[in-house]
């Protein structure tokens, strides 16, 4: 597999027994295959998350399967009542729930195992957990009741079910407790000396994503509980306008605690499948500093064609500030991939300009995982989404499927498929259980990438002649004024229902070796076999 | 441990270690100008005279 | 490696393609953060966020006043209004319909007041396409100068209900 040496400190020489770092005696074991230390109150979070992480995805993925059949306008699927359900059902399991409880996963193994300590606090563990996930049972329960059709960012005065406000405000304090056991964590154990010099690159991401995280945390505190209070009548009035404002300080950063996440799960996944080496510590981490800054300033292009706030505010912010985060992520777009090229040339691939390409694992999905959500992420989401944020050509766009086309780019194409990829390597390393289905593992990626890059092109086509999201009837029939789009828009509707049907196969193709692997894989007892 | 031998560590690489100046500037930039100005822009908006 | 923890002083400038790379991308953020704002002042469609608050019964009000006293006809029920060249014109959005539609001249500027009466809803104009949030106790001002004549749908582009895909409206130019 991989150049992993497994011996991080001399050969071992405490015994599990014995206690190491700040870990007490018996509340660990050593990796056979990368030699970390896993914490294993640790390891128990990051398997709940992970299972629940899937489940939300599973659930988000029918109703992805739904919204692509009724958005191909052939098909038309669901009744429109059915639609705004089932739209506000995916955004949320998918952006919220399947993204956090992965994100929680992640940190907790970068703050314990690439840290080698042990965590925090287990009772907070609990805690955050039992939040999230009460929460997140509630929040599907009372959106499938129908008394929620307020789509993911229920923009006031829309009034949803006081449940729903209540169960997202639990679904963010758990993930907000989970962060604060993730910064804990790291203060113990610089405070404990568990690693000498920097933190690694990858906690350093991790750092980056809860830092980030926190503010996104205290801007969605800030909205929901008022939202909340008001739905139960004890305040009368949400201002939309600072409604939406502050809402997008939770809707967006979000987003770019996904990017940082991401861009971690990318370094960690280059050393674990060609044992890729950081080129230059210092470029990399400036890079993320540049996201901790500026990046959550350009939640400000969700408000270009808003009233009220000024152009000066909206040009400020989404300008110099996005163009900076832009920057940090045109480095990780450049040293990731030249950190796998140097360790492949290493490994003797040193053929031509790009023989090191041709010769990289791309049967591993968790290679060409992380590989594709590269390019996907790179190419076609920050792409759109530099362009989408300009305030000019944002006349153009807002809220038309163009939206959607870019963010299933980035939030889909990039960090879900980089935490399928990671999946590859959770299961065998932390679950200890061997996939089965392996052919099927592997041409997984292939199968989403593909799917998720014809949806994102059908919605964006469409979009770019008018066409809306979140809107059942493209044809507005029935209504007092007739619309009409020009005739090709069906046909990239037609590919958005292809797409979005190939990419959810994609996803069944991810959902179902990992949960077989998981309750009947077998175990794994010393190395985890190669990809 | 004494460190009197070793070259000084860059300012960016201190500021780069420390998680919590990293995690006060994370929250207070987007805090001070989004949050704040656009909701001081929004509470400062006149009245419509509608012509 | 990623995983582990790099000995002190680790910080050095990039060198070689990659100090290029930074450069040129650096270069590239520097040119579109100033591309916006030349644009805002140079580039003709923008909109400068021009808003006030408004009680939306009086804006309701409002716009009732001006759909009298400018009636030129009538579509599918729906008063037809026409501004005088120069004025102000009134549009109101709710569950689930723009009202009234709006006539203008071509090469006419007008000041394009849009407002909701119940929750939020989306303007777009098609087929060109410009999109905008209109917000109940908001007074969403337009500065537009309409340069093609004919008859454009409007249509309601943010959730706002079980009838959102069928909130539409229509902006008529005539030459
Ligand atoms: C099989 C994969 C997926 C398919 C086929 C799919 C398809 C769709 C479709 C058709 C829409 C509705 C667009 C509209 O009518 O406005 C949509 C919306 C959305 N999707 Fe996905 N999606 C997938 C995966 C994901 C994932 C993994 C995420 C997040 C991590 C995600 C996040 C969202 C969000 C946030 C919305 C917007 C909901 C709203 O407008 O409130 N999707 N998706
Ligand atoms: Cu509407
Ligand atoms: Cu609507």
């Amino acid at each position: 597999m991989t150049t992993l040496d497994p011996t991080v400190e001399g050969a071992l020489p405490e015994t599990e027994a014995a206690g190491r770092g700040n870990h007490p005696p018996g509340t660990f074991r050593v990796c056979a295959t990368t030699g970390l230390t896993v914490d294993l109150a640790a390891e128990k979070f990051i398997k709940i998350n992970a299972v629940f992480a899937v489940v939300f995805l599973l659930l988000g993925g029918i109703a992805a399967l739904l919204l692509a059949l009724t958005r191909w306008s052939a098909v038309h699927l669901l009744n429109a009542e059915w639609y705004y359900r089932m739209t506000t059902f995916h955004g949320l399991n998918m952006l919220i729930l399947w993204i956090l409880f992965m994100e929680i996963g992640i940190l907790y193994f970068a703050a314990t195992a690439l840290l080698k300590s042990r965590l925090a606090s287990v009772k907070a563990g609990w805690a955050g957990f039992a939040c999230m996930a009460v929460g997140a049972i509630m929040l599907d329960a009372v959106i499938l009741a129908g008394k929620a059709d307020v789509m993911m960012t229920s923009y006031v005065p829309l009034r949803a079910h006081p449940t729903f406000y209540l169960a997202i405000i639990l679904v963010a304090v758990g993930t907000l407790i989970g962060v604060i056991n993730f910064l804990a964590t790291v203060y113990i154990a610089k405070r404990d000396k568990t690693y000498s010099g920097s933190v690694p690159l990858v906690v350093f991401g991790a750092i980056t994503a809860a830092i980030i995280a926190v503010s996104t945390l205290l801007h969605g505190a800030g909205i929901m509980i008022p939202t909340f209070l008001w739905s139960i009548d004890v305040i009368d009035h949400v201002d939309p306008a600072a409604y939406r404002l502050v809402w997008w300080g939770l809707g967006h950063q979000s987003q770019q605690v996904n990017v940082a996440a991401m861009v971690s799960v990318w370094y960690l996944l280059g050393t674990l499948t060609v044992g890729a080496k950081v080129l230059n510590q210092g470029v990399s981490r400036t890079a993320f500093l540049l996201y901790i800054l500026f990046i959550n300033l350009a939640s400000a292009h969700h408000l270009l064609v808003d009233p009220g706030v000024s152009a000066g505010w909206k040009i400020w912010n989404t300008s110099y500030a996005m163009y900076l985060a832009v920057l940090a992520s045109m480095i990780h777009g450049y040293t990731v991939p030249a950190a796998v090229e140097v360790a492949l040339r290493k490994q003797g691939h040193t053929k031509g300009l790009f023989g090191w390409l041709g010769a990289a694992p791309w049967k591993n999905p968790g290679f060409s995982g992380f590989f594709l959500s590269l390019l996907i992420f790179g190419f076609i989401g920050g792409i759109t989404g530099v362009t989408l944020g300009t305030e000019q050509i944002n006349i153009i766009a807002h809220n038309t499927l163009r939206i959607p086309g870019h963010f299933h780019a980035t939030v889909v194409g990039g960090t879900s498929l980089a935490f399928m990829a990671l999946a590859y390597y959770v299961v065998p390393l932390i679950f200890r259980r061997e996939f089965p289905l392996r052919w099927m593992c592997r041409a997984q990626p292939y199968v989403f990438a593909a799917g998720i890059v014809l949806m994102s092109l059908g919605m964006s086509f469409a979009g770019s002649y008018g066409v809306s999201r979140r809107s059942w009837d493209v044809e507005a029939s029935g209504a007092l004024h007739p619309v009409s789009y020009d005739p090709s828009v069906h046909v990239w509707l037609g590919v958005l229902g292809i797409g979005g049907s190939l990419a959810f196969v994609g996803l069944l193709m991810f959902v179902v070796p990992t949960v077989l692997a998981v309750f009947f894989g077998k175990r794994v007892e010393a190395k985890m076999p190669a990809w | 441990m004494s460190e009197s031998n070793d070259p000084p560590v860059h300012w960016l690489e201190r500021m780069l270690d420390n998680t919590w100046l990293l995690l006060a500037l994370g929250v207070l930039i987007p805090a001070i100008s989004y949050t704040l100005w656009g909701l001081l822009e929004l509470a400062n908006l006149k009245a419509a005279t509608l012509p | 490696m990623s995983i582990e923890s790099p000995a002190k002083n680790w910080l050095h400038a990039p060198t070689g393609t990659e100090r290029a790379w930074i450069g040129l991308a650096l270069l590239w953020c520097i040119v579109l953060t100033l591309a916006m704002p030349y644009w805002h002042f140079k580039g003709k469609q923008n909109s400068t966020g021009e808003a006030y608050t408004v009680e939306p019964t009086r804006f309701a009000d409002r716009v009732q006043q001006f759909v009298d006293s400018n009636k030129v006809g009538e579509v599918n029920g729906t008063p037809i209004a026409e501004p005088p060249p120069g004025g102000d014109a009134y549009l109101q959005a709710q569950m689930w319909r723009f009202y009234p539609v709006l006539q203008f001249k071509k090469g006419q500027t007008y000041r394009l007041h849009i407002s909701s009466l119940d929750i939020q809803h989306g303007f777009a104009v098609l087929p060109i396409n410009m999109n905008f949030q209109v917000l109940p106790g908001y007074d969403h001002v337009l500065t537009i100068t309409p340069t093609m004549a004919g008859e454009f749908p409007i249509l309601c582009n943010e959730f706002c209900g079980i009838g959102h895909h069928q909130m539409t409206g229509r902006i008529i130019v005539t030459e």
